[in-house]
């Protein structure tokens, strides 16, 4: 399998998902936009940065382009694709996953360790999981806070598509342990189909050993696997 | 074919919070300025040709579907007059 990490311009962690998903053993290589994916593609991953400096709207402008059609046609052929940060933005915002992610309600732009609370443990993401686990996961985002409208707030409920929530250490999910005021604790939701994710929080930073504290982030990438 | 200006105003929902705008209220505060309330919007001013006002301002509204708002977040209106 070979997992296209979408490059856009001003992409900065589409290295970081590459060396992850090497350590992991699952095959993997960047791909420029305007390249459009390779024939092999069985997996995408849309990488965090800052595509297009964030003009207009954080992942606005890469949603719009002419690569997000075929990341959109892949998707709905059951190919894995996640959106990671930013990636998670242009997924949004392209139609692939419900909701939007804009301004954190501190204004600022938060860069620290936060705990996810597992909501769904059958989905390609979280087979590595129980549902309810905490991990450990790094954040580091302007605009993260998840907003969706009160009735496509019911809907993702009840169609189960919330995959992570923002929780404290022992999984309860409360307004401190949110950090960016995201409607309901959302950090992460499925698209229609389960091969498709979204996720503020940085999997791919919390994969390699030598990286930091946590490596709880692996069980999501080795979906790929 | 006339020359139009569409001005597509791009707000946040009644209801979702504005931290950016919550911030400049702050600020106008610590300036002296009395104030209740303060909202933000963006304002986009799109030169264009059309055969009339009602084409204009279905193209620009077109523009602020697919691009200029986010219908999760945003209101929108359009505005045309001939330039």
């Amino acid at each position: 399998m070979t997992v296209a990490v979408v490059q856009f311009g001003g992409s900065n962690c589409d290295r970081d998902a590459v060396r992850a998903l090497d350590y992991l053993g699952i095959d993997a290589e960047r791909v420029w936009h305007e390249d459009g994916l390779p024939d092999d593609t069985e997996g995408v991953v849309l990488p965090g940065g800052f595509s297009y400096g964030d003009y207009l709207r954080a992942g606005a402008m890469a949603a719009r382009a002419p690569i997000m059609g075929e990341v959109r046609e892949a998707a709905e052929d059951g190919v894995p694709v996640i959106g990671v940060c930013n990636g998670a933005q242009i997924g949004s915002e392209s139609g692939l996953t419900p909701g939007a992610f804009t301004t954190n309600a501190s204004a600022r732009f938060q860069c620290e360790p936060v705990h996810l609370r597992v909501e769904r443990a059958d989905t390609p993401w979280t087979v590595a999981y129980d549902a309810g686990d905490v991990i450990e996961v790094p954040i580091a985002h302007g605009e993260g806070r998840f907003e969706i409208g009160e009735d496509a707030h019911a809907d993702l409920v009840a169609d189960d598509r919330v995959l992570f929530r923002y929780c404290d250490a022992d999984g309860n999910v409360t307004d401190a342990a949110n950090p960016n005021g995201s409607t309901d604790g959302v950090a992460g939701v499925l698209g229609e189909r389960e091969t498709v994710a979204v996720l503020m929080p940085h999997p791919e930073r919390a994969t390699l050993p030598d990286l930091g504290r946590s490596t709880d982030g692996a069980g999501i990438l080795k979906a790929f696997a | 074919m006339t020359a139009y200006t569409a001005t597509v105003t791009v707000r946040l929902k009644r209801g979702v919070l504005d931290p950016e705008a919550e911030t400049t209220q702050r600020a106008l505060e610590r300036l002296g300025f009395e104030l209740s309330d303060l909202r933000s919007a963006d304002r986009f001013e799109v030169d264009l040709e059309a055969g009339d006002a009602d084409e204009a301002a279905d193209r620009a509204d077109e523009m602020a579907e697919r691009l200029l708002a986010n219908p999760t977040i945003h209101d929108y209106d359009v505005a045309v007059a001939e330039r």
